[in-house]
């Protein structure tokens, strides 16, 4: 159960490795967390450790987000094990390399199945648990990719924009159930998956985009742009021509 | 030989078919932290047929909703109101008490009871809630400082377990299961009605005597001195005042008048009661609520300032010294969307300086907090989960989302323990199993006498999951 400052017993991250994913833990865990589930694709890599205090358990389970026969089933399993799910987090997800799509177009079906499909699947089944339960937020990892399609990530990017559609309307569909669904569009993230990569303006890092998702959970908004000005910027993006989106320096 | 009346409750009357629930959003009188539960109403007579259907996640009892915090919900699974029926309260002269239907409100009772000489043994601030969360809540009042709480005053109940029968509990049958079920927060069943003992009065005036006190260890000194006099006493203190003035409050002591207090305009109705509300917040409040530090300043400024230096033999009517709030319907509203929680505790006689450090705490954090109460309890009852023990309670009441709020309150949480205390189970909605575990070291012997009466964990609620008071679904 969550308590009057919305701080969750039970914290479950979908992407158990996810550097975002990982640092919107970090802030949202408080004296009142008993309970926190990596679940992850290689579970070695976990570092539970790094999380574990006096009060807090860890767990760390094995999670495929392309295995989207077995979500529902790992949910349930989930719930019978650790009880219910306070506040689960879906951060999994894959940039990919356009260069490799151009060559393989297969591996742009891999990126999708993971980022789209999987997130589709894995959210059903949390939501249909939280409704089960009577409560429970689910925070959705979306993007600014997904607001516009760019030549430098459009197939991340559509991935995103079909995710972000979807939670919206996950989030309408459970008004009045107790569940709430909130979705995070970051912008540019310096992290491991963007490494190498050249910034753009208005960057952040995992804990600013931790922060702001936090403070957003805890004021139940549906929607979390970081950083905030993205909101803005995004409103005009979105209505630019495309021969001027187009040459807009947004690697 | 006993006179019994069975009194006509102004209720509709009963049905006899059993309706099912209905999905619903539930919340506290704090509004924070809602969920979703299937509500089901049901007279006594059903009861049992609803605990029979009741999911895998359990039921609780709900009254009218006026827990702070997460009691009476009970996400996913069932929330069953006992609904009120017409002869669901029997006065016995002779024995000076009374037999009410757990879903009867202390407002309806009163409507009853007054008018025939007679006052509820416990009232809190507000009229609004039903005999069964009396009883679970073992509420206090101003009295508790020489009558105690709620539960001391019950002489039986009945009470429906999770396998449908109904047992007959009091002090002398079944005691471990009686005191188990007083503060026992609905977790060991449902209250179906209680028989306790009123208070015989002859007017239905409070003659209150009111001080008005420049800082906290006066307060302190002269709630100390004066409460023993009095039935009725409680300081209310204004926390935003800082420096010399910090815990400046005002101390109201009361009793029931007598005839002879009076005057000839009353004495026409000596028993007259009026318990209606003058005004109802609107449902249309700005998202973050009306509550900000100015706001809060003034009214608690102007609060002060009417108070008289000092005046005694003030006549007042029951509505406005015992439930002063109930005059304004929905004031919770004002807290806006996120709503407010009451951080209630108590600390034992000689731990005042952790009173004056928590005191200090808050008004240095400068939230903007209402009036706060300040009350001197008497002795505890048996109950294992009941709040009160001897000891100074305080209760403030804080917008759920002011900023650095959960740091604040933990370190509130471990001066509390620290010094022997406790949190009250009907206002919490923050703290943790530890906090409660320790606050409450009989929990163990409680946690065995719900295991005695509901083996499967029939009874379960938010705060239950929550403070792991019960079962969570992987134990079971």
């Amino acid at each position: 159960m969550q308590n009057a400052l919305q701080e969750p017993q039970t914290i479950v991250l979908l992407g158990g490795t996810s550097e975002i994913g990982r640092a919107i833990v970090d802030e949202l865990v408080s004296p009142s967390t008993r309970q926190l589930v990596l679940a992850c694709r290689r579970p070695d890599e976990a570092q539970p450790e790094r999380f574990e205090t006096a009060s807090l358990a860890v767990a760390v389970e094995h999670f495929d987000a392309a295995d989207t026969a077995d979500h529902e089933h790992f949910v349930r399993q989930l719930a019978e094990c650790f009880g219910d799910l306070d506040v689960v987090v879906l951060a999994f997800g894959q940039l990919g390399s356009q260069a490799d799509f151009n060559d393989h177009p297969a591996a742009a079906a891999e990126v999708l199945n993971v980022n789209y499909v999987g997130a589709v699947t894995a959210s059903l089944a949390v939501a249909g648990q939280m409704r089960r339960q009577g409560h429970g937020h689910l925070v959705v990892l979306s993007s600014v990719a997904g607001e516009r399609g760019r030549a430098s990530n459009f197939v991340y990017g559509s991935s995103k924009a079909g995710l972000d559609v979807f939670a919206q309307g996950l989030g309408d569909s459970l008004a009045g159930t107790g569940v709430k669904v909130t979705v995070i569009r970051p912008g540019f993230v310096h992290s491991k998956m963007t490494r190498g990569m050249t910034s753009v303006p208005f960057s952040s890092t995992p804990r600013q985009v931790a922060e702001r998702t936090v403070a957003g959970i805890r004021a139940g908004r549906q929607t979390v742009w970081t950083p905030g000005i993205l909101r803005y910027v995004f409103m005009v993006l979105r209505h630019l021509p495309r021969g001027i989106f187009r040459r807009l320096p947004l690697r | 030989m006993a006179v019994l009346t069975a009194c006509s409750l102004n209720v509709v009357p009963a049905t006899s078919d059993f309706k099912p629930g209905r999905r619903v959003m539930l919340h506290g009188w704090g509004g924070a932290a809602p969920s979703a539960a299937e509500l089901v109403e049901v007279n006594a007579a059903d009861l049992a047929v609803a605990v029979k259907n009741l999911p895998a996640r359990g039921g609780i009892a709900r009254g009218l909703g006026r827990s702070y915090g997460d009691p009476a919900q009970n996400s996913g699974g069932h929330v069953l109101r006992l609904v009120p029926v017409h002869d669901d309260v029997v006065v016995d002269d002779n024995a000076c008490t009374v037999t009410v239907g757990g879903g009867v409100s202390i407002d309806d009772l009163l409507a009853i009871i007054v008018p025939r000489g007679y006052f509820v043994p416990v009232t809190p601030g507000t009229r609004f809630v039903t005999i069964g969360g009396a009883v679970a809540s073992d509420i206090h009042g101003k009295n508790h400082h020489r009558e105690g709480s709620f539960g001391n005053h019950v002489t039986s109940l009945r009470l429906m377990l999770a396998d449908t029968t109904i047992v007959t509990i009091g002090p002398t049958i079944d005691p471990e299961l009686f005191w188990a079920t007083v503060g026992g927060m609905g977790l060991t069943g449902v209250i179906v009605d209680a028989t306790f003992r009123l208070i015989p009065i002859s007017t239905s005036r409070i003659t209150v005597e009111t001080s008005r006190i420049d800082n906290l260890d006066e307060v302190m000194a002269r709630m100390s001195e004066s409460d023993a006099n009095f039935r009725y006493s409680v300081a209310w203190l204004d926390l935003l005042a800082k420096g010399r003035h910090l815990g400046r409050g005002v101390l109201t002591n009361g009793d029931h008048s007598t005839r002879a207090e009076l005057g000839p305009r009353q004495h026409a109705h000596p028993l007259g009661f009026d318990g209606k509300q003058i005004a109802s917040v609107a449902p249309v409040i700005p998202a973050h609520g009306v509550i900000n530090r100015l706001s809060v300043k003034a009214f608690n400024e102007v609060w002060y300032r009417k108070a008289p230096r000092f005046r005694e033999g003030e006549l007042q009517t029951i509505s406005a010294y015992f439930h002063p709030l109930d005059l304004v319907g929905d004031w919770n509203r004002v807290y806006g969307r996120q709503g407010f929680l009451q951080y209630q505790f108590v600390v034992p006689f000689g731990a005042e300086a952790t009173l004056r450090t928590v005191i200090e705490r808050i008004s240095a954090a400068s939230l903007p907090i209402f009036l706060t109460v300040l009350k001197r309890f008497g002795e505890a009852n048996p109950a294992p989960l009941s709040f009160p023990q001897g000891g100074w309670t305080l209760a403030i009441d804080v917008p759920a989302r002011s900023g650095g709020l959960s740091e604040l309150l933990r370190g509130l949480d471990s001066l509390v323990l620290d010094a022997g205390g406790r949190h009250y189970l009907a206002k919490d909605h923050q703290t943790t199993a530890e906090a409660i575990r320790r606050g409450y070291p009989r929990l163990d012997e409680w946690l065995t006498v719900r295991h005695r009466v509901d083996p499967t964990g029939v009874w379960a609620s938010d705060l239950s999951r929550r403070l792991g008071l019960t079962l969570t679904n992987r134990d079971t």
